[in-house]
Protein backbone atom coordinates (compact mmCIF):
# COMPACT_ATOMS: atom_id res chain seq x y z
CA UNK A 1 0.00 0.00 0.00
CA UNK A 2 1.38 3.41 -0.96
CA UNK A 3 0.14 6.76 0.96
CA UNK A 4 0.12 10.05 0.96
CA UNK A 5 2.22 11.64 3.82
CA UNK A 6 2.73 14.59 5.33
CA UNK A 7 5.77 14.95 7.68
CA UNK A 8 5.67 18.56 9.10
CA UNK A 9 9.14 20.37 10.08
CA UNK A 10 9.35 18.91 13.66
CA UNK A 11 9.90 15.59 12.17
CA UNK A 12 12.74 16.97 9.56
CA UNK A 13 14.28 18.17 12.44
CA UNK A 14 13.92 17.23 16.07
CA UNK A 15 11.84 14.10 15.44
CA UNK A 16 13.89 12.55 12.87
CA UNK A 17 13.49 9.55 15.04
CA UNK A 18 9.99 9.61 14.99
CA UNK A 19 10.12 9.74 11.32
CA UNK A 20 12.30 7.36 10.44
CA UNK A 21 11.56 4.64 12.54
CA UNK A 22 7.61 4.94 11.74
CA UNK A 23 8.91 4.40 7.80
CA UNK A 24 11.06 1.42 8.61
CA UNK A 25 8.13 -0.29 10.92
CA UNK A 26 5.82 1.14 7.95
CA UNK A 27 7.88 -0.90 5.36
CA UNK A 28 7.80 -3.97 7.64
CA UNK A 29 4.11 -3.88 7.33
CA UNK A 30 3.90 -3.59 3.35
CA UNK A 31 2.77 0.31 3.35
CA UNK A 32 5.23 2.53 1.64
CA UNK A 33 4.98 6.62 2.84
CA UNK A 34 5.07 8.73 -0.21
CA UNK A 35 6.51 12.16 1.22
CA UNK A 36 4.00 15.05 -0.34
CA UNK A 37 5.78 17.24 -2.80
CA UNK A 38 5.76 20.80 -1.74
CA UNK A 39 4.06 20.67 1.58
CA UNK A 40 4.14 23.65 3.56
CA UNK A 41 3.61 24.36 7.23
CA UNK A 42 0.70 22.72 8.36
CA UNK A 43 -0.06 26.07 10.50
CA UNK A 44 1.27 24.75 13.40
CA UNK A 45 -1.75 25.74 15.95
CA UNK A 46 -5.14 25.32 14.79
CA UNK A 47 -6.84 29.07 14.69
CA UNK A 48 -10.03 28.78 16.86
CA UNK A 49 -11.07 32.40 15.86
CA UNK A 50 -13.70 31.32 12.53
CA UNK A 51 -12.72 34.55 10.84
CA UNK A 52 -9.06 33.86 11.06
CA UNK A 53 -9.05 32.62 7.58
CA UNK A 54 -5.16 33.50 6.66
CA UNK A 55 -3.95 31.18 9.30
CA UNK A 56 -6.08 28.19 8.10
CA UNK A 57 -4.81 28.41 4.11
CA UNK A 58 -1.64 26.67 5.47
CA UNK A 59 -3.23 23.46 6.59
CA UNK A 60 -5.59 23.99 3.01
CA UNK A 61 -3.00 23.93 0.69
CA UNK A 62 -1.39 21.49 1.92
CA UNK A 63 -4.43 19.38 1.39
CA UNK A 64 -4.93 20.82 -2.11
CA UNK A 65 -1.28 19.48 -2.93
CA UNK A 66 -2.56 15.56 -1.52
CA UNK A 67 -5.55 16.66 -4.85
CA UNK A 68 -2.61 17.65 -7.04
CA UNK A 69 -1.29 13.96 -6.53
CA UNK A 70 -4.66 12.12 -7.60
CA UNK A 71 -4.87 10.88 -4.05
CA UNK A 72 -7.81 11.42 -1.61
CA UNK A 73 -6.31 10.21 1.76
CA UNK A 74 -3.30 11.99 3.63
CA UNK A 75 -1.70 10.13 6.29
CA UNK A 76 0.96 11.83 9.32
CA UNK A 77 2.48 11.11 11.86
CA UNK A 78 3.23 14.32 13.36
CA UNK A 79 0.16 14.98 16.22
CA UNK A 80 0.43 18.70 16.26
CA UNK A 81 -0.01 18.55 11.90
CA UNK A 82 -2.70 15.68 12.54
CA UNK A 83 -4.54 17.72 14.88
CA UNK A 84 -4.46 20.95 12.47
CA UNK A 85 -4.76 19.33 8.86
CA UNK A 86 -7.65 17.21 10.54
CA UNK A 87 -9.50 20.39 12.06
CA UNK A 88 -8.49 22.53 8.94
CA UNK A 89 -10.62 19.77 6.77
CA UNK A 90 -13.64 19.91 9.28
CA UNK A 91 -13.85 23.47 8.98
CA UNK A 92 -14.11 23.97 5.69
CA UNK A 93 -16.11 21.06 4.95
CA UNK A 94 -18.89 22.64 7.60
CA UNK A 95 -18.00 26.39 6.71
CA UNK A 96 -18.82 26.79 2.83
CA UNK A 97 -18.96 30.44 2.60
CA UNK A 98 -14.88 30.66 4.30
CA UNK A 99 -13.85 27.90 1.79
CA UNK A 100 -15.05 30.29 -0.90
CA UNK A 101 -13.36 32.84 -0.05
CA UNK A 102 -9.96 30.60 0.87
CA UNK A 103 -9.81 29.40 -2.72
CA UNK A 104 -10.34 32.72 -3.91
CA UNK A 105 -7.63 34.34 -1.85
CA UNK A 106 -5.47 31.08 -2.86
CA UNK A 107 -6.19 31.90 -6.14
CA UNK A 108 -2.99 30.43 -7.56
CA UNK A 109 -4.15 27.24 -7.02
CA UNK A 110 -5.03 25.35 -9.83
CA UNK A 111 -7.73 23.02 -7.74
CA UNK A 112 -10.60 24.39 -5.56
CA UNK A 113 -10.53 22.79 -2.12
CA UNK A 114 -14.09 21.05 -1.53
CA UNK A 115 -13.27 19.18 2.07
CA UNK A 116 -12.76 15.88 0.56
CA UNK A 117 -9.40 14.78 1.27
CA UNK A 118 -9.41 12.32 4.51
CA UNK A 119 -6.93 13.30 7.03
CA UNK A 120 -5.76 10.43 9.20
CA UNK A 121 -2.94 9.38 11.78
CA UNK A 122 -0.25 6.82 11.47
CA UNK A 123 -2.16 5.39 15.00
CA UNK A 124 -5.58 4.79 12.96
CA UNK A 125 -3.88 3.07 10.32
CA UNK A 126 -2.35 0.83 12.50
CA UNK A 127 -5.69 0.16 14.17
CA UNK A 128 -8.36 0.48 11.51
CA UNK A 129 -6.80 -0.95 8.27
CA UNK A 130 -3.45 -2.99 9.43
CA UNK A 131 -4.88 -3.90 12.39
CA UNK A 132 -3.38 -5.27 15.66
CA UNK A 133 -3.71 -8.94 14.56
CA UNK A 134 -1.48 -8.49 11.84
CA UNK A 135 0.90 -6.22 13.86
CA UNK A 136 1.02 -8.74 16.08
CA UNK A 137 2.27 -11.80 13.78
CA UNK A 138 5.39 -9.49 12.85
CA UNK A 139 6.99 -9.41 16.36
CA UNK A 140 10.18 -11.16 16.44
CA UNK A 141 11.31 -9.89 19.69
CA UNK A 142 9.93 -11.26 22.92
CA UNK A 143 9.51 -8.70 26.15
CA UNK A 144 10.11 -9.89 29.23
CA UNK A 145 10.15 -7.90 32.64
CA UNK A 146 9.64 -4.62 30.61
CA UNK A 147 6.75 -2.33 31.18
CA UNK A 148 5.87 1.25 29.56
CA UNK A 149 3.63 3.73 30.05
CA UNK A 150 1.97 4.95 27.14
CA UNK A 151 1.28 8.68 26.74
CA UNK A 152 -1.01 9.93 24.64
CA UNK A 153 -0.75 13.99 25.22
CA UNK A 154 -3.94 16.06 23.81
CA UNK A 155 -3.74 16.67 20.04
CA UNK A 156 -4.74 12.99 19.03
CA UNK A 157 -7.91 13.45 21.24
CA UNK A 158 -9.16 16.48 21.50
CA UNK A 159 -11.76 18.03 20.56
CA UNK A 160 -13.91 15.02 19.78
CA UNK A 161 -14.54 15.72 16.10
CA UNK A 162 -10.61 15.52 15.88
CA UNK A 163 -9.73 12.64 18.14
CA UNK A 164 -9.04 9.25 16.98
CA UNK A 165 -9.89 7.56 20.56
CA UNK A 166 -11.97 7.91 23.81
CA UNK A 167 -10.80 11.38 25.22
CA UNK A 168 -10.45 10.44 28.88
CA UNK A 169 -9.42 6.85 28.99
CA UNK A 170 -7.80 6.06 25.42
CA UNK A 171 -6.79 2.75 24.75
CA UNK A 172 -4.92 2.35 21.27
CA UNK A 173 -1.39 2.47 22.38
CA UNK A 174 -2.30 0.28 24.90
CA UNK A 175 -4.22 -2.27 22.89
CA UNK A 176 -1.34 -1.95 20.08
CA UNK A 177 1.53 -2.76 22.88
CA UNK A 178 -0.68 -5.84 23.78
CA UNK A 179 -0.59 -6.98 20.53
CA UNK A 180 3.31 -6.43 20.25
CA UNK A 181 3.28 -8.32 23.96
CA UNK A 182 4.88 -5.46 25.85
CA UNK A 183 3.45 -4.68 29.41
CA UNK A 184 1.72 -1.64 30.07
CA UNK A 185 1.04 0.28 33.61
CA UNK A 186 -2.21 1.41 34.12
CA UNK A 187 -0.91 4.91 33.69
CA UNK A 188 -3.65 7.89 34.98
CA UNK A 189 -1.20 10.60 33.48
CA UNK A 190 -1.13 9.11 29.96
CA UNK A 191 -3.50 12.37 28.66
CA UNK A 192 -2.21 15.26 31.05
CA UNK A 193 -0.89 18.19 29.99
CA UNK A 194 2.96 18.18 28.80
CA UNK A 195 2.96 22.04 29.11
CA UNK A 196 2.88 22.13 25.00
CA UNK A 197 4.77 25.34 23.41
CA UNK A 198 5.09 27.08 27.67
CA UNK A 199 8.38 25.16 27.25
CA UNK A 200 9.39 28.45 24.70
CA UNK A 201 9.19 30.78 27.24
CA UNK A 202 7.57 29.20 30.60
CA UNK A 203 10.39 26.24 31.13
CA UNK A 204 9.41 25.99 34.49
CA UNK A 205 5.77 25.15 34.05
CA UNK A 206 7.14 22.75 31.86
CA UNK A 207 9.91 21.10 33.71
CA UNK A 208 6.45 20.88 36.87
CA UNK A 209 4.53 18.69 34.36
CA UNK A 210 7.33 16.30 33.25
CA UNK A 211 8.41 16.01 36.55
CA UNK A 212 4.79 15.07 37.87
CA UNK A 213 4.33 12.74 34.82
CA UNK A 214 8.11 11.16 34.39
CA UNK A 215 8.05 10.52 38.21
CA UNK A 216 4.42 9.12 38.20
CA UNK A 217 5.12 6.65 35.44
CA UNK A 218 8.30 5.00 37.32
CA UNK A 219 6.77 4.84 40.52
CA UNK A 220 4.38 2.58 38.63
CA UNK A 221 6.47 0.62 37.67
CA UNK A 222 7.56 1.56 33.96
CA UNK A 223 10.92 1.24 32.62
CA UNK A 224 9.98 3.85 30.35
CA UNK A 225 7.44 6.48 28.84
CA UNK A 226 6.41 5.68 24.98
CA UNK A 227 4.52 8.33 23.23
CA UNK A 228 3.30 9.52 20.10
CA UNK A 229 3.92 13.10 20.24
CA UNK A 230 6.97 14.91 18.88
CA UNK A 231 5.95 17.70 21.00
CA UNK A 232 5.60 15.49 24.43
CA UNK A 233 8.60 13.53 23.19
CA UNK A 234 10.62 16.98 23.77
CA UNK A 235 8.79 17.93 27.04
CA UNK A 236 9.05 14.77 28.55
CA UNK A 237 12.73 13.75 27.46
CA UNK A 238 14.56 16.73 26.86
CA UNK A 239 13.12 18.77 29.66
CA UNK A 240 14.02 16.17 32.22
CA UNK A 241 17.67 17.94 32.52
CA UNK A 242 16.30 20.79 33.82
CA UNK A 243 13.65 18.50 36.11
CA UNK A 244 17.13 17.40 37.80
CA UNK A 245 18.52 20.53 38.42
CA UNK A 246 15.81 21.52 40.21
CA UNK A 247 14.63 18.20 42.12
CA UNK A 248 17.75 16.87 43.04
CA UNK A 249 15.92 13.06 43.79
CA UNK A 250 14.35 12.88 40.30
CA UNK A 251 15.87 9.53 38.34
CA UNK A 252 14.22 10.08 35.25
CA UNK A 253 13.22 7.60 32.13
CA UNK A 254 13.96 6.76 28.60
CA UNK A 255 11.56 8.10 26.58
CA UNK A 256 10.71 6.80 23.24
CA UNK A 257 8.19 7.14 20.24
CA UNK A 258 5.41 3.93 19.60
CA UNK A 259 7.60 3.38 16.43
CA UNK A 260 10.73 2.91 17.65
CA UNK A 261 9.26 0.22 20.27
CA UNK A 262 7.29 -1.63 17.63
CA UNK A 263 10.90 -1.69 15.51
CA UNK A 264 12.36 -3.47 18.34
CA UNK A 265 9.18 -5.87 18.47
CA UNK A 266 9.80 -6.32 14.84
CA UNK A 267 13.88 -7.16 15.29
CA UNK A 268 14.59 -3.93 13.05
CA UNK A 269 18.31 -2.77 12.65
CA UNK A 270 18.74 -0.34 15.64
CA UNK A 271 20.10 2.27 13.11
CA UNK A 272 16.86 2.43 11.79
CA UNK A 273 15.37 3.24 14.93
CA UNK A 274 17.45 5.74 15.72
CA UNK A 275 18.00 5.94 19.29
CA UNK A 276 21.30 8.17 18.95
CA UNK A 277 18.62 11.06 18.84
CA UNK A 278 16.96 10.51 21.85
CA UNK A 279 17.71 13.30 24.47
CA UNK A 280 18.14 9.90 27.32
CA UNK A 281 20.33 7.30 25.90
CA UNK A 282 17.78 4.67 26.33
CA UNK A 283 20.61 1.86 24.91
CA UNK A 284 21.76 0.81 28.12
CA UNK A 285 17.94 0.12 29.73
CA UNK A 286 17.35 -1.71 26.49
CA UNK A 287 20.37 -3.80 26.63
CA UNK A 288 20.10 -4.86 29.93
CA UNK A 289 16.36 -5.74 29.69
CA UNK A 290 18.26 -8.42 26.28
CA UNK A 291 15.94 -6.14 23.34
CA UNK A 292 19.25 -5.09 21.98
CA UNK B 1 6.75 58.05 -42.66
CA UNK B 2 7.83 54.08 -41.35
CA UNK B 3 10.15 53.55 -43.78
CA UNK B 4 11.76 56.43 -42.95
CA UNK B 5 12.25 55.73 -39.14
CA UNK B 6 13.68 51.87 -40.41
CA UNK B 7 16.47 53.78 -42.47
CA UNK B 8 17.29 55.77 -39.78
CA UNK B 9 17.52 52.57 -37.40
CA UNK B 10 19.88 50.50 -40.28
CA UNK B 11 21.79 53.62 -40.40
CA UNK B 12 22.58 53.64 -36.92
CA UNK B 13 23.15 50.24 -35.91
CA UNK B 14 25.58 50.32 -39.30
CA UNK B 15 26.89 53.37 -37.39
CA UNK B 16 27.40 51.64 -33.61
CA UNK B 17 29.36 49.05 -35.08
CA UNK B 18 32.18 51.02 -35.59
CA UNK B 19 32.01 52.23 -31.98
CA UNK B 20 34.19 51.44 -29.73
CA UNK B 21 32.76 49.67 -26.68
CA UNK B 22 32.37 52.14 -24.13
CA UNK B 23 30.77 54.03 -26.78
CA UNK B 24 28.66 51.31 -27.23
CA UNK B 25 27.54 50.76 -23.87
CA UNK B 26 26.59 54.07 -23.47
CA UNK B 27 24.47 54.39 -26.69
CA UNK B 28 22.31 51.27 -24.68
CA UNK B 29 21.17 53.26 -22.08
CA UNK B 30 19.92 55.61 -23.67
CA UNK B 31 15.95 56.32 -24.22
CA UNK B 32 14.81 54.69 -27.07
CA UNK B 33 12.85 57.67 -27.84
CA UNK B 34 16.15 59.31 -28.10
CA UNK B 35 16.25 60.97 -31.91
CA UNK B 36 12.52 60.61 -32.43
CA UNK B 37 10.22 63.08 -33.14
CA UNK B 38 7.05 63.42 -31.40
CA UNK B 39 5.26 63.48 -34.00
CA UNK B 40 6.35 60.56 -35.46
CA UNK B 41 4.98 58.59 -32.36
CA UNK B 42 1.57 56.63 -33.36
CA UNK B 43 0.49 55.35 -30.02
CA UNK B 44 0.36 56.87 -27.10
CA UNK B 45 -1.57 56.54 -23.46
CA UNK B 46 -1.77 58.00 -19.92
CA UNK B 47 0.11 56.81 -16.82
CA UNK B 48 0.18 58.10 -13.44
CA UNK B 49 3.70 58.57 -11.85
CA UNK B 50 3.22 59.28 -8.45
CA UNK B 51 -0.27 60.29 -8.96
CA UNK B 52 0.07 62.48 -11.51
CA UNK B 53 -0.74 61.79 -15.27
CA UNK B 54 1.83 61.08 -17.93
CA UNK B 55 1.28 60.81 -21.77
CA UNK B 56 3.45 58.63 -23.24
CA UNK B 57 4.31 56.92 -26.08
CA UNK B 58 2.49 53.08 -25.80
CA UNK B 59 5.88 50.69 -26.91
CA UNK B 60 7.98 51.85 -23.67
CA UNK B 61 8.81 49.86 -20.29
CA UNK B 62 8.15 51.36 -17.00
CA UNK B 63 11.02 52.30 -17.12
CA UNK B 64 11.82 53.97 -20.20
CA UNK B 65 8.08 55.95 -19.05
CA UNK B 66 9.29 57.14 -16.76
CA UNK B 67 12.40 59.07 -18.17
CA UNK B 68 10.43 59.55 -21.19
CA UNK B 69 8.35 62.02 -18.36
CA UNK B 70 11.15 63.78 -17.20
CA UNK B 71 12.68 61.21 -14.69
CA UNK B 72 16.43 60.98 -13.90
CA UNK B 73 17.11 57.67 -12.38
CA UNK B 74 19.63 57.61 -9.92
CA UNK B 75 18.57 54.55 -7.88
CA UNK B 76 16.09 52.19 -9.06
CA UNK B 77 18.24 51.64 -11.96
CA UNK B 78 20.53 49.39 -12.88
CA UNK B 79 21.39 46.81 -15.58
CA UNK B 80 18.11 47.77 -17.77
CA UNK B 81 17.91 43.90 -18.88
CA UNK B 82 16.09 42.45 -16.26
CA UNK B 83 19.57 40.60 -14.20
CA UNK B 84 19.88 43.57 -11.66
CA UNK B 85 17.24 43.54 -9.48
CA UNK B 86 17.07 47.60 -8.62
CA UNK B 87 13.80 48.50 -10.69
CA UNK B 88 11.40 46.96 -8.54
CA UNK B 89 8.03 48.82 -9.49
CA UNK B 90 4.27 48.55 -7.81
CA UNK B 91 1.69 49.49 -10.03
CA UNK B 92 -1.93 48.87 -9.84
CA UNK B 93 -4.48 49.81 -13.21
CA UNK B 94 -7.35 51.51 -13.31
CA UNK B 95 -10.41 49.80 -12.15
CA UNK B 96 -8.04 46.90 -11.13
CA UNK B 97 -7.95 46.00 -7.08
CA UNK B 98 -5.20 43.92 -7.16
CA UNK B 99 -1.74 45.54 -6.91
CA UNK B 100 0.49 44.54 -9.15
CA UNK B 101 4.60 44.35 -8.68
CA UNK B 102 7.48 44.21 -11.63
CA UNK B 103 10.66 45.33 -12.85
CA UNK B 104 10.34 48.74 -14.22
CA UNK B 105 12.92 47.66 -17.20
CA UNK B 106 11.20 44.78 -18.37
CA UNK B 107 7.05 45.73 -18.16
CA UNK B 108 5.57 47.37 -21.24
CA UNK B 109 3.49 50.66 -19.67
CA UNK B 110 -0.02 50.02 -20.23
CA UNK B 111 -2.62 52.39 -20.73
CA UNK B 112 -4.01 53.44 -16.92
CA UNK B 113 -0.96 52.02 -14.74
CA UNK B 114 -0.46 53.81 -11.34
CA UNK B 115 3.00 53.51 -10.68
CA UNK B 116 5.65 53.75 -8.06
CA UNK B 117 9.74 52.54 -8.08
CA UNK B 118 10.79 51.33 -5.11
CA UNK B 119 14.31 52.34 -4.80
CA UNK B 120 15.50 50.25 -2.12
CA UNK B 121 13.80 47.05 0.23
CA UNK B 122 14.77 47.67 4.08
CA UNK B 123 15.30 44.65 4.83
CA UNK B 124 17.46 43.02 7.48
CA UNK B 125 20.59 41.69 6.10
CA UNK B 126 22.47 39.77 8.52
CA UNK B 127 26.56 38.63 8.78
CA UNK B 128 27.51 35.45 9.84
CA UNK B 129 30.82 33.49 9.51
CA UNK B 130 29.55 30.49 7.20
CA UNK B 131 32.08 28.38 8.64
CA UNK B 132 31.43 28.35 12.09
CA UNK B 133 27.26 27.21 11.27
CA UNK B 134 25.49 24.31 11.80
CA UNK B 135 23.88 22.66 8.89
CA UNK B 136 20.29 22.43 9.51
CA UNK B 137 17.17 23.71 10.07
CA UNK B 138 18.27 25.90 12.82
CA UNK B 139 20.74 28.41 11.26
CA UNK B 140 17.67 29.56 9.16
CA UNK B 141 15.42 30.26 12.83
CA UNK B 142 18.41 31.73 14.36
CA UNK B 143 19.07 34.21 11.58
CA UNK B 144 15.74 34.39 10.35
CA UNK B 145 13.47 33.88 13.30
CA UNK B 146 10.27 35.34 11.54
CA UNK B 147 10.35 32.56 8.87
CA UNK B 148 8.69 30.84 11.26
CA UNK B 149 5.81 33.13 11.13
CA UNK B 150 4.87 32.30 7.29
CA UNK B 151 0.96 31.41 7.16
CA UNK B 152 1.67 29.89 4.00
CA UNK B 153 -0.65 33.16 2.12
CA UNK B 154 1.65 32.83 -0.76
CA UNK B 155 2.10 36.57 -1.14
CA UNK B 156 5.73 36.55 -1.74
CA UNK B 157 4.99 33.99 -4.99
CA UNK B 158 2.62 36.31 -6.64
CA UNK B 159 4.97 39.18 -5.92
CA UNK B 160 8.02 38.12 -7.42
CA UNK B 161 8.92 39.02 -11.26
CA UNK B 162 11.09 36.05 -11.54
CA UNK B 163 7.98 33.71 -11.29
CA UNK B 164 10.09 32.07 -8.45
CA UNK B 165 7.50 29.76 -5.89
CA UNK B 166 9.27 31.84 -3.20
CA UNK B 167 7.02 30.48 -0.11
CA UNK B 168 8.15 27.09 -1.32
CA UNK B 169 11.46 28.08 -0.48
CA UNK B 170 10.86 29.31 2.76
CA UNK B 171 8.62 26.48 3.61
CA UNK B 172 11.97 24.18 2.53
CA UNK B 173 14.04 26.36 4.58
CA UNK B 174 12.24 25.66 7.45
CA UNK B 175 12.27 21.65 7.18
CA UNK B 176 16.11 22.32 7.05
CA UNK B 177 15.94 21.33 3.53
CA UNK B 178 19.07 23.47 1.82
CA UNK B 179 19.00 22.13 -1.58
CA UNK B 180 15.40 23.19 -2.12
CA UNK B 181 15.98 26.71 -0.62
CA UNK B 182 19.40 26.74 -3.42
CA UNK B 183 17.66 25.16 -6.17
CA UNK B 184 14.05 27.29 -5.91
CA UNK B 185 15.50 30.22 -5.43
CA UNK B 186 18.64 30.00 -7.77
CA UNK B 187 17.20 32.43 -10.19
CA UNK B 188 16.33 35.63 -7.26
CA UNK B 189 17.60 38.96 -8.10
CA UNK B 190 17.03 40.58 -5.09
CA UNK B 191 14.55 42.63 -5.93
CA UNK B 192 12.81 42.59 -2.84
CA UNK B 193 9.35 42.80 -3.44
CA UNK B 194 8.31 39.83 -1.60
CA UNK B 195 9.98 41.26 1.51
CA UNK B 196 8.22 44.31 0.88
CA UNK B 197 4.62 42.67 0.51
CA UNK B 198 5.48 39.89 2.80
CA UNK B 199 2.45 39.61 6.16
CA UNK B 200 4.98 38.12 8.17
CA UNK B 201 7.75 40.10 7.45
CA UNK B 202 10.17 38.00 6.32
CA UNK B 203 13.24 38.98 3.92
CA UNK B 204 13.08 36.13 1.58
CA UNK B 205 15.84 37.17 -0.86
CA UNK B 206 18.24 37.11 1.97
CA UNK B 207 17.45 33.88 3.56
CA UNK B 208 17.34 32.15 0.24
CA UNK B 209 20.89 33.77 -0.17
CA UNK B 210 21.91 32.34 3.23
CA UNK B 211 20.82 28.89 2.18
CA UNK B 212 22.41 29.39 -1.19
CA UNK B 213 25.73 29.72 0.73
CA UNK B 214 24.97 27.24 3.27
CA UNK B 215 24.28 24.73 0.54
CA UNK B 216 27.34 25.53 -1.55
CA UNK B 217 29.64 25.01 1.16
CA UNK B 218 28.38 22.34 2.91
CA UNK B 219 25.84 20.86 0.64
CA UNK B 220 26.96 20.04 -2.66
CA UNK B 221 29.92 17.96 -3.59
CA UNK B 222 33.01 19.87 -4.85
CA UNK B 223 33.00 19.98 -8.62
CA UNK B 224 36.06 18.48 -10.13
CA UNK B 225 36.63 21.08 -12.43
CA UNK B 226 36.66 23.62 -10.09
CA UNK B 227 38.88 21.69 -7.46
CA UNK B 228 41.81 21.38 -10.39
CA UNK B 229 41.26 24.98 -11.22
CA UNK B 230 42.40 26.10 -8.03
CA UNK B 231 45.09 23.88 -7.68
CA UNK B 232 46.02 25.41 -11.30
CA UNK B 233 45.97 29.21 -10.00
CA UNK B 234 47.63 28.15 -6.54
CA UNK B 235 50.87 26.58 -8.52
CA UNK B 236 50.76 30.04 -10.56
CA UNK B 237 49.91 28.24 -13.99
CA UNK B 238 48.40 31.63 -15.18
CA UNK B 239 51.03 34.27 -13.38
CA UNK B 240 53.36 34.46 -16.81
CA UNK B 241 50.02 35.25 -18.57
CA UNK B 242 48.04 37.53 -15.83
CA UNK B 243 51.73 40.13 -15.78
CA UNK B 244 51.71 39.64 -19.91
CA UNK B 245 48.21 41.50 -19.17
CA UNK B 246 48.81 43.80 -16.51
CA UNK B 247 52.09 45.25 -18.21
CA UNK B 248 50.17 45.77 -21.37
CA UNK B 249 48.75 49.37 -22.42
CA UNK B 250 45.42 50.74 -22.59
CA UNK B 251 45.08 50.79 -25.98
CA UNK B 252 46.59 47.33 -27.02
CA UNK B 253 44.11 45.82 -24.33
CA UNK B 254 40.95 47.70 -26.32
CA UNK B 255 42.03 45.91 -29.04
CA UNK B 256 42.59 42.48 -27.32
CA UNK B 257 39.24 42.75 -25.76
CA UNK B 258 37.09 43.86 -28.91
CA UNK B 259 38.88 41.62 -31.39
CA UNK B 260 38.60 37.97 -28.98
CA UNK B 261 36.30 35.13 -30.06
CA UNK B 262 32.65 35.94 -28.67
CA UNK B 263 30.26 33.48 -29.00
CA UNK B 264 27.70 34.32 -32.00
CA UNK B 265 24.62 37.02 -30.21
Amino acid sequence: MKLSYYPGCTLKTNAKNFEDSAIAVLKTLGVELVELPRWNCCGTVYSLASDDLIHKLAPIRNLIRVKEQGEDRLVTLCAMCYNTLKRANIFVKKDKESRDKMNDLMDREKINYEGDVKVFHILELLRDEIGFDEIGKKVKRKFNGFKVAPYYGCLLLRPEEAGIDDMENPTLLENLFNSLGVETVDFPYKNECCGAYQTVNKVDLVVQRTYTIINYAKKLGADMVVTSCPLCEFNLDRRQEEVKKKFPDFEGLPVLYFTQIMGLAFGLDKKSLRFDLNYINPEPLLKDKKLL
Amino acid sequence: MKTKKKSVKTKKSMKTEKKSIMARIAESTKSVTTGVEEKDIKHWLTIYIMGKAYKVPAVLTIMQAMEYAGYKFLRSCGCRAGFCGACSTVYRKKGEYRLQTAMACQTRVEDGMYLVQIPFAPAEKVTYDIDKEDYSASVFLKYYPEIARCVSCNTCTKACPQDLEVMDYVQASLKGDFSSVAEDSFDCIQCGLCAIRCPAEIVHYNLAQLGRRMYGKYGMPEPEHLKKRLGEIKSAKFEKELRKLVNTRRKELEKIYTGRDMEKE
